[in-house]
């Protein structure tokens, strides 16, 4: 049975690794857009716009509103049959993951921008920084501080979400390890693998995050 | 802005219903032919299941094959002259109707039983298999018949088709249900009822893997046929399909995967008819 179960898992390595492969691949684009657009989306909603604000507030809820599995099934499905517009597996799933990503990364920089306090911007502004500046040099790198540990938990989330992609036709790590188990029913072997796949790529994060935390609760 | 999140939700909802008033859907690729669009494009794109053994899986080298998956690239060969211009997209069945109406697949070969609402979403070709509800009982069970079950506990598993069947047509039957296939199966090998009734390809794999049981002849309603899908309204593809399916026939062609993938999984007595479909030739 060990023997055998290791002759599994050499053999088997190449296919969970090209799954791996998607799975970090789509996790890795997906938390890159969600950073630039959640940064994005919190600066925006500290401008105090009306239409800006009204904007991005429909956008949020329509995230936080409608699963990710419907979005997948909507953008994937839907657009082509709707509007003739089809967008392949990998690149609808890094789409829906980034904006759903975004939302909750924009959420956590509005809350961190609007948490510190008003005399930091007043400062700012009294020095003669224009809106770019006072965002670059003032308010965002002390919103970094509060902002890093909740947005590290969006990622592991993002990490753990992209499996949804299976339903619209990306073979990711679980899906190959599905494969392997409908094949050789090694269940708890394959499954096994997978639990440390995972484990190996969101412990690291949650254990920066709480690194991070503990430092700069210290300075 | 509550106009456009109405209009979304609209088209949320339009996609997740099955589309039962779906208009009679544009021939595919306007008037052009569609084997054309699919030579030009030289692949063919198949829908297949690829944790389904023995109809679609993975095997050891990370190849897509199986019963289903093999057929699929017969059609590649016959149709672009090369069994590899075809290209595989894993399927779920929840996915497999989604796929087809949104074009991005020419075909789904996913065993999918051809069922009434199935058939107002896709249009099916002929068939390639069929399955029938059976039930299986203990070899030394004093069970002869269907009948015999009226007053014993026959187990389902929720949602199959033998637990809708059982529940329409016999209410007056104790059943004991589970939630998953190998719950069932384990419940009568415990002795916690006296038949399981479920599509009877997977009652005689079990009963291959696990001597001592032994399947009821009588079959619980109709035989369906499974069947190749295309979009509503491909006509071309689906005639295509059929004629290639009846060609295929006359080689003995489902009878060699069946040797090469089926048998195997199945007691020795299976006959092979009681599983495929050879040229299409059966409606069910």
């Amino acid at each position: 049975m060990a023997s055998s179960g290791l002759e599994l898992l050499w053999v088997s390595l190449p296919q969970l690794g090209k799954g791996a492969v998607q799975t970090l691949s789509i996790s890795f684009l997906s938390i890159a857009f969600s950073t630039v657009g959640g940064v994005l989306y919190g600066v925006l909603r500290t401008l105090n716009n009306k239409v800006i604000n009204g904007v991005l507030r429909v956008y949020l809820e329509l995230f936080r509103a409608i699963p990710v599995l419907v979005w997948l099934y909507l953008l994937f499905f839907g657009l082509p049959i709707f509007f003739g517009l089809s967008i392949p597996s990998f690149w609808c799933a890094v789409l829906v993951l980034a904006l759903w990503g975004a939302s909750e990364v924009g959420e956590v920089v509005r809350g961190a921008l609007h948490s510190l306090p008003r005399g930091q911007r007043e400062a700012g502004l009294s020095i003669g920084l224009a809106g770019p500046q006072l965002y670059g040099y003032v308010l965002l790198p002390q919103a970094l501080k509060r902002m890093t540990p909740p947005t590290i938990n969006v990622y592991t989330r993002i990490i753990k979400t992209s499996s949804l992609a299976v339903l619209i036709g990306v073979v990711d790590v679980i899906k190959v390890g599905q494969q392997i188990i409908e094949r050789t029913y090694e269940s708890v072997l394959i499954y096994g693998v997978l639990f440390l796949f995972f484990f190996f790529i969101c412990y690291p994060l949650s254990a920066a995050s709480k690194v991070l935390e503990r430092r700069w609760a210290q300075a | 802005m509550k106009k456009l999140l109405l209009q979304l939700f609209a088209v949320a909802l339009l996609a997740g219903c099955d589309k039962k008033a779906e208009e009679p859907a544009k021939p595919a690729a306007g008037a052009a032919s569609y084997i054309d669009k699919i030579k030009a494009r030289d692949k063919l794109i198949v829908g297949v299941f690829t944790d389904k053994p023995p109809f679609g899986f993975v095997n050891e080298a990370g190849r897509y094959v199986g019963f289903d998956t093999d057929i699929g690239r017969q059609f590649a060969k016959d149709l672009l002259g090369d069994e590899n211009k075809v290209e595989f997209v894993a399927v779920e069945p929840a996915s497999r109707i989604p796929f087809l109406q949104s074009d991005k697949v020419d075909l789904i070969l996913a065993n999918m039983t051809v069922t009434p609402q199935r058939k107002e979403a896709v249009d099916f070709t002929h068939p390639n298999l069929k399955v029938a509800v059976q039930a299986l009982v203990p070899q030394n069970s004093a069970v002869k018949s269907l009948d015999d079950l009226a007053t014993r506990t026959t187990i389902v598993t929720i949602g199959t088709t033998a637990d809708i069947w059982l529940t329409k047509n016999h209410p007056d039957w104790k059943l004991l249900k589970f939630e998953k296939n190998s719950e069932s199966l384990q419940a009568l090998s415990a002795g916690r009822g006296d038949a399981y009734a479920q599509d009877n390809l997977v009652l005689f794999s079990w009963a291959k893997q696990n001597p001592g049981y032994r399947v009821l002849e009588e079959k619980l309603g109709d035989e369906a046929p499974i069947a190749p899908a295309v979009k509503k309204g491909n006509i071309e593809l689906r005639d295509w399909v059929n004629a290639e399916l009846a060609k295929l026939g006359e080689e003995k062609f489902l009878l060699k995967l069946y040797d090469q993938y089926v048998r195997k999984e199945l007691s020795d007595d299976t006959k092979p008819e009681s599983v495929i479909v050879e040229g299409g030739k059966w409606q069910g």
